[in-house]
């Protein structure tokens, strides 16, 4: 799964697969932190206090 | 009542006594299960009655199963998220709680079905990405991710972790990004379903699960991406009506059963249409190019063609038919009948592309193979159905699961 | 599964089986199970968990006294080449974890025991179920460990083994060729331990890409069949019979069908 894995290499079915793997992640990885540090701020006061819920 | 404060407000709940009875006897179950895993775990795969021809069994049924199943999850997301159906947000905390539940046991029962656990992490360390299994078990995971960051807000909605400021807005915020989520979702799901097709359809060594290509996805890959995002919303009506029965009060009203149930119903039917020219072509086409006619694949008394007729015929057009019509979505006898059948359906086909797979004998100087579960598959097996109904029994009780049941069961 | 630019001058080895020849001794097997380490229970009467690399099945043209005819088939794995020939087995392409990998150089699918994690689905691909699974630890008699082979490493609880053509005789004829400043192997140099074992000689093995050597004669003989060759999966072991219902249970043919005569049977020509 990473490149210095010696089954590594940079053909079209790895690029492919891990591509489309390592994109997904970053999305995760980059949603979890946008709302982590946003939590973080909007608790801190940095932010308005909003009690409605955005599913309702 | 000293739990009162962990109950969201507005809504009536049983006694604490009724509810530690039920989790009492529940978790008996669930102990049963994890005694089982254990004795695998410690003994290894010889407490299975699994053996060199039968190599899928019992377990990989149940995985792709509740994946299956769990599919609501994921095709509700896409619905309510994506498509902008708002109506199903009333279904989708619950559509996901299911997913949850089954995608965790699906996780559990391959970390017991590996003959090496601690080795579990090579799928991913040394990932062969021709392997279908490859694909399955990364998009699992991730999409397992997914799940649990669409669990998170509501289980911090619990009006005790409400109070606390930092988690109050975490709930928010992931509410207010969870479009994103849900669209990944939405990917890694498409992917994993279809790996999971994938994996019987690429073994051109057995021609009872080899299907023709597109690309590199065997019709299996589409046909089961399809089959989940068509049957598992059956699940989630199913359940639902289910939990409404045990805690006597309607949760959900009539019209989202309603929207979601004429979903379901037109994919279900082009699924089963799709399914049906996919075993005319197998059988007319791919199994005679190797020698096989579609009789030699159901020539067994356990096999016979009666499968294939429950699975398309009776679990397949009749389910989709009766939701596709506004009278028979409307009569809940109708309505409860179809998801019945259609949630057979859909893990019929699994059971049929893991088992069926393996009994087929390739030489004629071979027989059938046969295969009976032992008691600790069984057992394990049961363990996650354990394991859920404590997620939704804990989840009703001190999650706000449904929105509408304030509404629908006011309290003085 | 990195393919190499040159595999087409590679070795191919392969194994050809007179079952005009078998007579179902079972020399074979006890062979590979001492050369190769090869497990085995206190009981085994189930065959159905059972390691064997190599396996001996008994056919008959089920016709009743005095017409009926026995035929004894020993089955190793097939080293398949996988559709087109690319290495891309039924078992190699389908492992999660690069457990299995077919070897350009020879053209053995190696399986590799540390890393497999025994998933088992090389064994659901496998048509022949010449993979097996290791359900228990091994066990040997008492003293019994001293007799192991030392070239081959005996497998653990919960991973999958199967023949590999005695791969490790290969590597030691190679070390030879080497010290001897040798590129090619003879013929003899490297044979598996069933065909040194099979007391009438009915199993031939070699390099199928070499004119030199028996295997490339008679795999091209009319006698000649592989199993299950309508999958497609390329086998790279070879029978020979001089009886049809022998070879029309080799493969499976609609009733109209005629071995032998089908237009996409593969029959490989150099």
């Amino acid at each position: 799964m990473f490149p210095f894995c010696f089954e590594w290499a940079w053909d079209m079915g790895h690029i492919v697969f891990m591509g489309g793997l390592w994109y997904a992640l970053s999305i995760i990885g980059a949603g979890l932190t946008f709302a982590i540090i946003k939590s973080i701020f909007d608790s801190t006061g940095g932010g308005h206090d909003n009690h409605d819920h955005g599913h309702h | 009542m000293k739990e009162t404060p962990l109950i969201p407000a507005g809504v009536k709940r049983c006694s604490k006594w009724q509810f530690s009875i039920w989790m009492a006897a529940v978790t008996a179950v669930l102990l049963w299960g994890v005694y089982a895993m254990f004795l695998i775990w410690y003994k290894g795969l010889n407490q299975t009655n699994m053996n060199d021809a039968y190599g899928f069994a019992l377990w990989i049924w149940a995985d792709l199963a509740v994946i299956a199943l769990g599919g609501g999850a994921f095709f509700s997301g896409f619905l309510t998220y994506i498509i902008g159906k708002n109506e199903l947000k009333n279904i989708i905390n619950y559509a996901v709680i299911i997913g949850f539940i089954c995608y965790s046991s699906a996780l559990l029962i391959l970390a017991i079905d590996i003959g090496q656990p601690l080795r579990g992490w090579f799928i991913f360390w040394h990932a062969n990405v021709h392997s279908m299994l490859t694909e399955v078990a990364f998009c699992l995971s991730c999409y397992f991710a997914v799940l649990t960051i669409e669990f998170i807000p509501l289980i911090l909605e619990n009006p005790k972790l409400d109070k606390k400021p930092f988690l109050h807005h975490l709930s928010h915020n992931m509410h207010g990004i969870m479009a994103i989520f849900a669209a990944t979702g939405v990917f890694l799901s498409f992917f994993h379903q279809g790996s999971l097709g994938g994996v019987a359809g690429v073994l051109f060594g057995r021609p009872f699960a080899y299907r023709e290509h597109i690309f590199i996805w065997p019709f299996t890959f589409f046909l089961f991406t399809w089959s989940a995002a068509a049957f598992g919303p059956c699940f989630t009506i199913l359940v639902t009506k289910v939990t409404e029965l045990i805690t006597r009060k309607k949760l959900v009203k009539d019209s989202v059963y309603q929207l979601l149930a004429k979903i379901s119903g037109w994919m279900i039917l082009t699924y089963i249409i799709a399914k049906t020219i996919d075993t005319l072509y197998w059988a007319f086409v791919t199994a005679p190019s190797k020698g096989f006619t579609l009789m030699d694949f159901y020539a067994s008394s356990t096999y016979n063609i009666g499968i294939l007729f429950a699975e398309i015929v009776l679990c397949g057009f009749v389910p989709g038919l009766i939701l596709i019509t506004k009278r028979g979505r409307e009569n809940s006898f109708l309505l409860m009948t179809a998801v019945i059948l259609a949630v057979i359906g859909v893990s019929l086909n699994r059971w049929v592309m893991v088992l069926q797979v393996m009994a087929v004998p390739l030489f004629s100087f071979n027989d059938w193979y046969a295969y009976m579960p032992s008691w600790q598959e069984v057992a394990t097996t049961v363990l996650p159905v354990a394991y859920g109904l404590i997620v939704i029994s804990l989840a009703h009780r001190y999650l706000p699961v449904f929105p509408q049941e304030k509404e629908l069961n006011p309290i003085d | 599964m990195k393919e190499k630019n040159d595999h087409k001058h590679a070795n191919r080895y392969g194994m050809v089986i007179d079952l005009d020849k078998c007579t179902g001794c079972g020399s074979c097997m006890v062979g590979c199970y001492a050369e190769n380490n090869v497990p085995f229970k206190p009981d085994e009467t189930n065959k159905l968990d059972s390691i064997n690399w190599i396996r001996i099945f008994k056919l008959t043209n089920k016709k009743p006294y005095p017409d009926t005819e026995v035929c004894y088939l020993p089955m190793p794995c097939m080293q398949c080449d996988g559709i087109g020939k690319h290495g891309h087995s039924p078992c190699v392409s389908v492992c999660p974890a690069v457990a299995t990998d077919y070897d350009y150089d020879t053209g053995i699918v190696s399986q590799i025991y540390t890393r497999c994690f025994g998933c088992r689905y090389c064994m659901a691909a496998c048509p022949y179920h010449a993979r097996k699974f290791n359900w228990w630890d091994p066990v040997w008699p008492a003293d019994m460990e001293k007799y192991l082979s030392p070239n081959v490493s005996p497998r653990m609880r919960g991973v999958v083994e199967k023949c590999s053509f005695c791969f490790h005789r290969h590597q030691l004829a190679k070390d030879k060729a080497y010290l001897e400043e040798r590129k090619e192997l003879e013929e003899d140099e490297y044979q598996t331990a069933c065909a040194d074992a099979c007391p009438t000689g009915a199993i031939t093995f070699g390099d199928l890409n070499n004119k030199d050597h028996a295997v490339y004669q008679l795999k091209n003989s009319p006698k000649a069949f592989r199993l299950l060759e309508r999958l497609e999966t390329n086998p790279k072991v070879y029978y020979l019979t001089s009886k049809e219902w022998v070879r029309r249970a080799g493969d499976n043919y609609l009733a109209h069908e005629e071995p032998g005569k089908l237009n996409h049977t593969v029959k490989e020509h150099h």
